[in-house]
């Protein structure tokens, strides 16, 4: 009985199973579409089409904001949200704009300097969340503003400069596809689905979904929690250091801070991942960044004064969000909407 | 039987205290292997927190813990499922957004070139759900979206994924259908015969009766005294477990017999597939029950009564007025004058971490307020008379509901909705994993509120209560009431009958479920 069921499965028990994968994608499928459409409305009404530089264009201003959505997912997996990750994003811009300089080997060294400092920005949130026992929200809301006080130490003012080879090789595109983009699937494939399909990322959903449960089951609650951290300040670095490439210098400005953070809450949101936690995926919030981002875009070809993107990005992110919850007209047990 | 051989796992002078209440005091326990073991007691006797010492979720303040020789401490859970220990808790250790094999795996999920290997997981998880006998349970679903006794089956499967060497179930039968009773019960005797040690909680003495080799009973946080199952009578067992004489259970019904026009009278109640035309009538000071088997529609009609379920049709008429129940706050209201205890008293009736006064006065805070404003001493008034009432523990008043045993939990639940000096009241399985001293308490409690001129609705899934607390049963089958037993009629053998839909009841009761659910 044990074997049949596991070797030659019903035909009822395989449209199920689809039925489970696709639900459980529900919100990421969400996101592509109205990426999709509205990408699709821009290259229409855009008068010379989409031609590789317009894509190029649009993919290297999507990755920034992808890249720190990405970060900003994993936090919101475990049931927390990081403020940290805009200034970490700042504060990676202005290292490498002092250090990814020089010859291949310092321009090297210099790129895994950058990345190693995200990281261990990301290592102290979790470890003062953990072992503070405090909440991620005010945590990271402290130790972004020590984060962005250390850029504006590195970089007073704006200025610098960067290696000026790997810089153009990362904002350029390859037989029409942007590096940024390939930078983006490199991220998703060598950081976001190993964590995915690991323990201790299977630990950070359990953690989202129950933490009582999650420690009761024996899942390694703490060592999940420091290194959803630990990755977003990884992913805000790499963030940091496309951004570097993108405009050949650093720049420690707040608002640019401010402004990653909250847009990278609302990505993740559009991308279908749950802000109780437990539910979503950083493939959603590469979708949701890129959905904010086009907003911009849509502006321009239609020639509507780009100082009014907040309001449409704002209505958009309400638009987005309304239609995750349109299930809830079905409900008819009014129990159900409390959970 | 634990003459010559070592006990598998043996505990001593095991004490632990929380804060100034002392939960255990110099306890032991042992247990053998290829036995089942009944660990019995009150709640709050001490049993739920020896289990979490064995679990490694507390630590004890003394005492030692030797498992197969060996002294033994665990720091965490996961070191006591690695010692070959794994708990079935009664409160679902179950993660609710992650699928079915998600959880079971979660503990040591298969894996390959370092990352979890999906594919092995679901075999596994397959192999875990037909060993428990619920392969009616799809590896892919999320688990939040299976109903409790589903999810509770889960939970076992989980358990045994890891294949301990102690398998504790705590209260674990609790939210089960029959069906999945019997096929749990097959399988413990079968994990019994490979030589696993079984710790088995619960509150159903028939269940301990059938299943447990030996009990062990506390009391108060101490260890009272260990014998082979059947050497004693259920009395001598109760009397053990509350320290007093056990006298009669149940309250005698009313002498005179309600009559009059009915308070409370459904005509036609559906809802979604799940209610199909229930009829029913409560005159004041009766108490009716609802029975039958789990899921056959009777919590819904509490909860459509409530106003808590939408597009539901039929008419319920209140004194003879007709009224449309939209909404909880409607059905409370002065001229309705309803009340429901919920099934689910953590997530429906109680705000956790709020004091026991904060969580008595909610749904009454209308009638103490006039403009808005909360009148302080009539609050205080209405809790302090609601606590003596229901003898809630008094040291935790100011204090989080949460602190509370299970049993005053659901006298805070109870208590709340007392406030409101209900005339219709919907009691929905109230006494699910709660003592025997506080069930004889609110057994009481619904026969005295009756004779105050309530009518009251009680749903219950253990046939004991029905028989002895209710004036009429209703049994239910496919969503709407199938039968009607009262007087001599209202005994085990028909009610089991009729919550099969049988016409005649000419076979035993525990049986006939077994065969005909499964």
């Amino acid at each position: 009985m044990t074997a049949a069921s596991a070797t030659a499965e019903p035909k009822g028990r395989s449209r199920e199973a689809w039925r489970h994968r696709l639900a459980a994608q529900r919100g990421v499928l969400l996101a592509v579409a109205i990426f999709a459409a509205m990408f699709a409305i821009y290259g229409w009404k855009q008068e010379v089409g989409l031609t590789a530089s317009i894509i190029n264009t649009a993919a290297n201003k999507g990755a920034l904001l992808a890249l720190v959505a990405m970060a900003q997912t994993l936090p919101v997996l475990i049931g927390g949200l990081d403020l940290s990750v805009g200034s970490v994003f700042v504060l990676t811009n202005c290292l490498a704009s002092n250090i990814v300089v020089g010859g291949p080997l310092m321009t090297a060294l210099g790129v895994v300097g950058v990345l190693a400092v995200g990281l261990v920005c990301g290592v102290i949130n979790g470890v003062i969340v953990v072992y503070g026992r405090l909440q991620p929200i005010i945590v990271t809301l402290a130790t972004g503003a020590v984060y962005f006080g250390l850029a504006l130490a590195l970089r007073p003012e704006p200025g610098g400069s960067v290696n000026f080879e790997l810089a153009d090789l990362m904002t350029r595109s390859f037989y029409g596809v942007p590096s940024s983009v390939i930078l983006l699937v490199a991220a998703v494939v060598l950081i976001w689905i190993p964590y995915r399909r690991s323990v201790l990322g299977r630990a950070a959903y359990a953690i989202g979904s129950s933490e009582q449960a999650a420690f009761m089951s024996g899942v390694p609650v703490a060592r999940a929690k420091i290194l959803a951290f630990a990755l977003a300040g990884l992913l805000s670095a790499i963030a940091g250091l496309l951004l570097t490439f993108v405009t050949y210098s650093g720049a420690a400005k707040a608002a640019l801070g401010a402004d990653y953070t909250l847009n990278s809450i609302g990505a993740v949101v559009i991308g279908g991942t749950s802000l109780f936690g437990g539910s979503g995926s950083a493939i959603g919030s590469i979708f949701g960044a890129f959905v904010m981002r086009t907003v911009g875009d849509l502006l321009i070809v239609f020639d509507i004064n780009p100082v009014l993107q907040p309001l449409f990005v704002g209505i958009v992110l309400l638009f987005a969000v309304s239609l995750g919850s349109l299930r809830l007209l079905h409900i008819r047990n009014r129990l159900d909407l409390y959970r | 039987m634990d003459g010559g051989s070592t006990p598998l796992l043996r505990m001593e002078g095991i004490s632990k205290h929380y804060g100034g209440v002392r939960a255990l005091e110099d306890a032991r326990f042992a247990c053998d292997r290829g036995s089942i073991h009944a660990l019995l007691g009150e709640n709050g006797a001490g049993k739920s927190t020896l289990i979490k010492i064995v679990a490694g979720v507390v630590p004890p303040d003394s005492g030692t813990i030797i498992l197969d020789g060996q002294p033994v401490s665990f720091a965490s859970p996961s070191a006591a499922n690695d010692a070959g220990i794994a708990c079935v808790f009664q409160e679902l250790s179950l993660l609710p957004d992650l699928t079915v094999a998600d959880n079971i795996a979660i503990t040591n999920p298969p894996k390959r070139f370092g990352l979890i290997d999906n594919r092995a997981q679901r075999r596994l998880a397959e192999q875990a759900l037909a060993r428990v006998g619920a392969e009616d349970i799809h590896p892919d679903a999320p688990v939040g979206d299976l109903p409790l006794s589903r999810r509770q089956m889960v939970e076992i499967a989980k358990a045994l994924a890891r294949d301990p060497k102690i398998l504790i179930l705590d209260e674990a039968t609790s939210a089960l259908t029959a069906a999945d009773v019997v096929k749990v019960f097959k399988m413990l005797k079968h994990l019994k015969a490979d030589g696993l040690a079984v710790i088995y909680i619960s509150h159903r003495m028939h269940e301990i009766a059938e299943l447990a080799d030996e009990c062990t009973v506390y009391r108060n946080g101490r260890y009272v005294a260990t014998f082979a199952t059947g050497t004693k009578s259920h009395g001598a067992i109760v009397e053990m477990m509350i320290g007093r004489e056990y006298s009669s259970v149940f309250p005698p019904l009313s002498e005179k017999k309600p009559d009059g026009p009915p308070m409370l009278s459904v005509r036609g109640l559906s809802w979604a597939g799940r209610l199909n035309g229930v009829d029913l009538d409560v005159r004041p000071g009766e108490v009716v029950g609802l029975g039958g088997l789990d899921g056959q529609g009777q919590s819904q009609l509490l909860l459509g009564l409530f106003g808590a379920l939408i597009g539901m049709t039929g008419t319920v008429e209140i004194d003879g007025k007709p009224v449309k129940l939209a909404s909880p706050q409607k059905a409370k209201a002065a001229e309705v004058g309803m009340a429901l205890i919920p099934e689910d008293r953590k997530n429906e009736g109680l705000m956790l971490p709020m004091t026991v006064r904060e969580n008595l006065s909610f749904a009454a805070v209308d009638g103490f307020s006039r403009f808005g404003i909360v009148n302080r001493k009539a609050e205080e008034a209405a809790i302090d008379e609601v606590i003596k009432l229901l003898q809630i523990r008094s040291d935790g008043i100011d204090g989080p509901v949460a602190a509370l045993s299970g049993g005053n939990q659901q006298k805070v639940v109870i208590g709340k909705w007392l406030m409101t000096k209900p005339r219709i009241i919907l009691l929905n399985d109230p006494t699910r994993g709660i003592d025997v001293g506080t069930k004889q308490e609110l057994y009481q409690l619904m026969r005295t509120l009756a004779e105050g001129g309530a009518a009251i609705l009680f749903y219950s899934t253990d046939y004991d209560e029905l028989i002895g607390c209710c004036d009429r049963v209703l049994v239910f089958y496919g969503g709407t009431v199938t039968r009607t037993l009262s007087g001599s009629a209202l005994n085990e053998r028909n009610l089991v009958a009729a919550a099969l839909n049988l016409s005649t009841a000419d076979a035993d009761g525990p049986a006939l479920v077994a065969t005909a659910a499964s």
